[in-house]
């Protein structure tokens, strides 16, 4: 109980230290306050999807349902979490760029990314059978995983983005003020905390529905 | 996985042998393609009657009547062999890396065919000029390729799933994304011309995703195919 009691505390800290004590700063304005919630976002949906990834391999390799239970709610996770990143964008963009969506690499990107995995979940539903179920889904999220590469990685390179770069890769320096940096570093421990909890929540929900079912088929 | 080239080979031609005949007996994926595609086509080009588009726009109809084609027929291979209750027979006949690679110079060949009927019309029809003509085939090539090469493996998925229709184009929509913006940004060019730089960028990108995607189904194919 005392874990989700400190991550409330640490979460409040990081929203009222986001607004008050982090400078508006480089240019964005009070728009780039939203870099505190946007880029944790992300980096949860990207960590959840691999995760999802490393158990459909998993589950490939060893051939247990358990795995794909994991998987199933690594997908999910990150999804929601890339709705958010999404979203967050989505009103930084309006507020810097003067329109909320405008086909930007990065808002491509990750408009496809959604749409894979909202395929893995419409394929999921297709299918009955548990075992069959697991083992298509898991090539399904392999194979689609090759390609995010192009999307995520690659796209947003090659193509010209306005969408800021947090790494400066020419000078290798770190574009951020330092107390923004504390406070993003942070958010960042506060996202991977909330996601470890929904996971943990969520992992034994979807285990105690499993042993009904098999309880009920009995 | 083990790699014998020379069995291999002789294993997937034996295939796609196979296949190119049980179509020319009743024609029925070939004839899905080309219905498909020439319904969008006469549709397209009666709306916009004598007027030229942009290159933009009919680059993008141009891939859009590809890709939906595509669907409509490539799903055929495999569904076909589980109505016919014939995978069994398949499965001990071969392995399964060439019953993939069979399958795929199947719909790569398909592909290629309505192509070569479609584009031309789609020209005609649209009064499209082609100030690159060897960009377009170029682009057209690869993009068939990928095309094939992603759809063999979903077909395969969709006919373990029950061979639910929608599915096919639900699945293969956001894997072959990067190919479709890769190959509509050639195609625009190609009629309307473009920096040499632009169109290399895009012709690799299209490259690429075609190798990635033979070997992820290369990879994962075995998983799907024996249960």
């Amino acid at each position: 109980m005392l874990g989700p009691l400190i991550l409330g505390v640490w979460m409040t800290g990081v929203i009222i230290a986001s607004f008050l004590y982090m400078p508006a700063t480089q240019g964005l304005g009070v728009m780039g306050r939203i870099i505190v919630y946007h880029v944790p976002a992300a980096w949860i949906a990207v960590l959840a999807y691999l995760m999802a990834m490393v158990n459909s391999l998993g589950y490939l390799r060893r051939g247990q349902l358990h795995l794909d239970r994991q998987a199933q709610v690594n997908a999910e996770l990150g999804t929601v979490f890339c709705l958010l990143a999404t979203v967050t964008g989505a009103i930084w963009s309006r507020g810097a760029w003067g329109q909320y969506w405008n086909w930007d690499p990065r808002q491509t990107s990750i408009a496809v990314l959604l749409m894979i995995y909202a395929a893995y979940f419409v394929l999921r539903s297709a299918i009955d059978d548990p075992d069959r179920k697991a083992r298509l889904s898991a090539v399904y999220a392999v194979l689609a995983f090759f390609t995010v590469p192009f999307l995520v990685f690659i796209v947003p390179r090659i193509y010209f983005s306005l969408h800021p770069d947090l790494i400066n890769l020419s000078d290798r320096s770190f574009n951020m003020d330092s107390r923004m940096l504390k406070v993003f570093l942070a958010s960042l421990a506060g996202f991977t905390g909330l996601y470890a909890w929904l996971y943990k929540i969520q992992i034994r929900l979807e285990n105690l529905l499993y042993r009904l079912e098999m309880k009920r088929s009995e | 996985m083990e790699i014998k080239p020379l069995p291999w080979l002789k294993q997937s031609l034996a295939v796609w042998r196979k296949d190119l005949r049980i179509e020319f007996r009743t024609r029925y994926a070939y004839s899905a393609l080309i219905m498909f595609a020439i319904t969008t086509l006469v549709t397209v080009s009666f709306s916009v009657g004598g007027f030229a588009l942009d290159a933009d726009i009919s680059a993008a109809l141009l891939w859009i009547i590809l890709f939906f084609s595509a669907m409509a027929g490539l799903a055929r291979t495999f569904v076909h062999e589980e109505e016919a209750g014939t995978v069994t027979a398949l499965k001990m006949a071969a392995q399964p890396e060439p019953v993939l690679i069979g399958k795929y110079l199947f719909n790569v060949t398909l592909l290629s065919s309505l192509t070569v009927l479609v584009v031309p019309l789609f020209l005609v029809l649209l009064n499209q000029k082609v100030l690159l003509p060897g960009v377009l085939v170029a682009v057209l090539l690869l993009g068939c390729l990928g095309l094939a090469g992603a759809s063999t493996i979903l077909a395969a998925i969709v006919a373990k799933a029950g061979a639910k229709s929608s599915l096919m184009t639900v699945l293969a929509f956001p894997v072959l994304l990067p190919l479709l913006f890769a190959a509509i940004s050639a195609t625009r060019m190609a009629f309307a011309g473009g920096l040499p730089r632009a169109i290399t960028t895009d012709l690799l990108m299209l490259f690429f995703y075609d190798g990635t995607a033979v070997v992820a189904s290369l990879l994962l194919f075995e998983y799907v195919w024996n249960e």
